[in-house]
């Protein structure tokens, strides 16, 4: 049977968040101050060299982007932690913030000293009160001690608006603005908060870092799929046994997940379905459960690792009925900004409705399609790109779901 | 009502892209924006009123219209959704005699919906004036209330 592997989660229910002195006794901030004796073109390298790969959803190597930072010349950089968990099923970061927050503080205190920023935000969303006031009391600790030393850390909160999880439109809310996105390039790396070079990272990929420092890039690079190492805290939702958390190497198995870690389905039901990475994720049906985890691999069956939500759905279910819920979600959060998305969100939702209210004809189908690709390409940013994903892919591996409700 | 929001933004005045924090502490407070407080943000900010208004408009968690005392959000979010949080909001408006999206007429309890709140671990989930209650049942809803009332 597959194992957990805690890395991001190593102190989480070990330590009391509210405790300094219990992440010191673990070796907390250890890892910062082995950093500040390294050159900061070596940490980077080091940090590359693990091949950690972003934790939001995108998968970049962590390093890489860190050395477009740290390349680029600027009076002032920043380092942003994206804390804005938005996606549905998803509450990983929650955990690690609630949990156990020096360890991403000491992330982000690492990242500043590699790319020469003084001062880091921490964009959480609005819907976690109790970790901001975690976070807020973690800072103050850890600056009345003087570990961050001249880096200093601010809390700032969301207000619902999951479009702020796309780091640009992340960038403009906390810059006091709507969180619209913007045009890129220019990259946050090189020009970000203010206009000045910008880290963000989620704060999963911050977590990793103290870890990755204390054990070597060779230790983490050597963790589940070389192509995306280390762990992955997977959130679980649905119509499983268990609903809970866990962190397991990247090579673990869809069905491993489901079966081992979730208890298999609940009340004795059939499998029908899976979405990974939240509600913007691709439905995967039973032929592809052996799959592993692994960024690349859920790509190359047509899903996405995204935030690590796995929800799982009986054979009961109606997944017309779900995908409608779904554009909902999306029509309700578009931003407005570019007219594919606005549009588009809109237009999915009435003909998912029409059609999930019995009403639709066989036309519908190949519109529905049609629609989906088109906003897939035309589409600002990643939310409207992503937004028809849920309904192509049930509308792909489940068509029956569709045709039951057509006349 | 004036003095405390413009004390709040006074407070904020000096914060980078503070906007979004002062509306928080203003809502803190009031429960909404009034429309001078968002006028008076534009000023202290330096910034257009369109765009005070469109940062206020923009996010979900500001309201710009008068709210219940306590403020319930109920989430609809697909792993809600099919734990069954439509029988927690038909409930939610029969215990409180209003419909979602309003107010009760006394002015304890505004009834919104929301997306994800992060606590899909115990679905359906609902939050009181930002704490979460997990597991809902339609049946736990008058005991969950009666804390309130």
């Amino acid at each position: 049977m597959a194992e957990e592997m805690r890395i991001v989660l190593r102190n989480y229910g070990k330590i009391d968040p509210f405790k300094l002195d219990d992440y010191l006794a673990v070796g907390g901030y250890d890892s910062l101050k082995a950093a500040r004796e390294m050159d900061r073109f070596e940490l980077i390298e080091e940090v590359r060299a693990a091949n950690l790969r972003g934790r939001g959803g995108a998968g970049f190597n962590c390093g890489a982007k860190w050395s477009f930072a740290y390349q680029t010349e600027a009076d002032q950089k920043y380092v942003v932690c994206n804390a804005d968990e938005g996606e549905p099923g998803t509450y990983k970061d929650r955990l690690i913030m609630e949990g156990d927050p020096h360890s991403l503080l000491e992330g982000m205190a690492i990242c500043g000293y590699a790319i020469g920023a003084n001062k880091g935000y921490i964009y959480c969303r609005g819907e976690y009160p109790q970790a901001v006031n975690i976070l807020k009391q973690a800072i103050a600790q850890a600056e009345e001690q003087g570990l961050l030393e001249d880096f200093s850390i601010e809390v700032r909160q969301g207000a619902g608006a999951y479009v702020c999880g796309e780091e640009t439109a992340l960038i403009e809310s906390l810059e006091g603005k709507r969180g619209e996105p913007r045009i890129k390039p220019p990259y946050p790396p090189i020009s970000g908060l203010w206009g000045k070079p910008t880290i963000v990272n989620n704060v999963e990929t911050f977590a990793n870092i103290p870890a990755i420092l204390e054990n070597g890039a060779a230790w983490f690079a050597n963790i589940g799929t070389p192509f995306y190492p280390g762990t992955k805290i997977v959130t679980l939702t649905g119509d499983v046994v268990n609903k809970t958390f866990f962190e397991v190497p990247t090579d673990t198995t869809i069905r491993e997940i489901i079966y081992d870690f979730g208890g298999g389905i609940k009340d004795g039901k059939e499998f029908k379905a899976v979405q990974i990475g939240g509600t913007s994720g691709a439905f995967i049906p039973a032929a592809n459960l052996d799959s592993i985890i692994g960024f690349d691999h859920l790509v190359s069956i047509g899903a996405c690792l995204g935030s690590g939500a796995v929800f799982v759905l009986d054979e009961t279910r109606d997944l017309v009925d779900i995908a409608v819920q779904i554009a909902k979600f999306f029509s309700h959060e578009s931003c407005g900004k570019c007219s594919p998305c606005r549009e588009g969100t809109v237009r999915l939702q009435d003909l998912l409705d029409k059609i999930n209210n019995n009403q639709g004809v066989a036309a519908d189908l190949p519109l529905l399609n049609k629609l989906g690709k088109v906003m897939s390409y035309s589409c600002f940013c990643g939310l409207g790109q992503a937004a028809p994903i849920p309904m192509l892919t049930t509308l792909e591996h489940f068509p029956a779901d569709y045709m039951a409700k057509i006349g | 009502m004036s003095m405390e929001y413009q004390k709040i933004l006074a407070k904020y005045a000096d914060t980078p892209g503070g906007m979004l924090e002062a509306f928080h502490a203003i809502q803190e407070e009031l429960s909404f924006l009034p429309e001078e407080a968002i006028i008076e943000a534009s000023k202290v900010f330096g910034q257009p009123a369109i765009e005070a208004y469109g940062v206020a408009g923009f996010y979900s968690m500001f309201s710009t219209e008068p709210r219940g005392e306590n403020i319930i959000r109920i989430c609809e979010s697909a792993p809600c959704h099919i734990a069954g949080a439509s029988r927690v909001v038909a409930s939610l408006e029969k215990e409180l005699g209003i419909s979602m999206g309003e107010i009760t007429a006394d002015g304890k309890f505004s009834l919104e919906f929301t997306q994800c709140v992060g606590q899909c671990q115990a679905t359906p989930v609902i939050t009181i004036n930002g704490k979460p209650f997990y597991d809902v049942s339609p049946e736990a809803i008058p005991d969950i209330l009666a804390e309130f009332r």
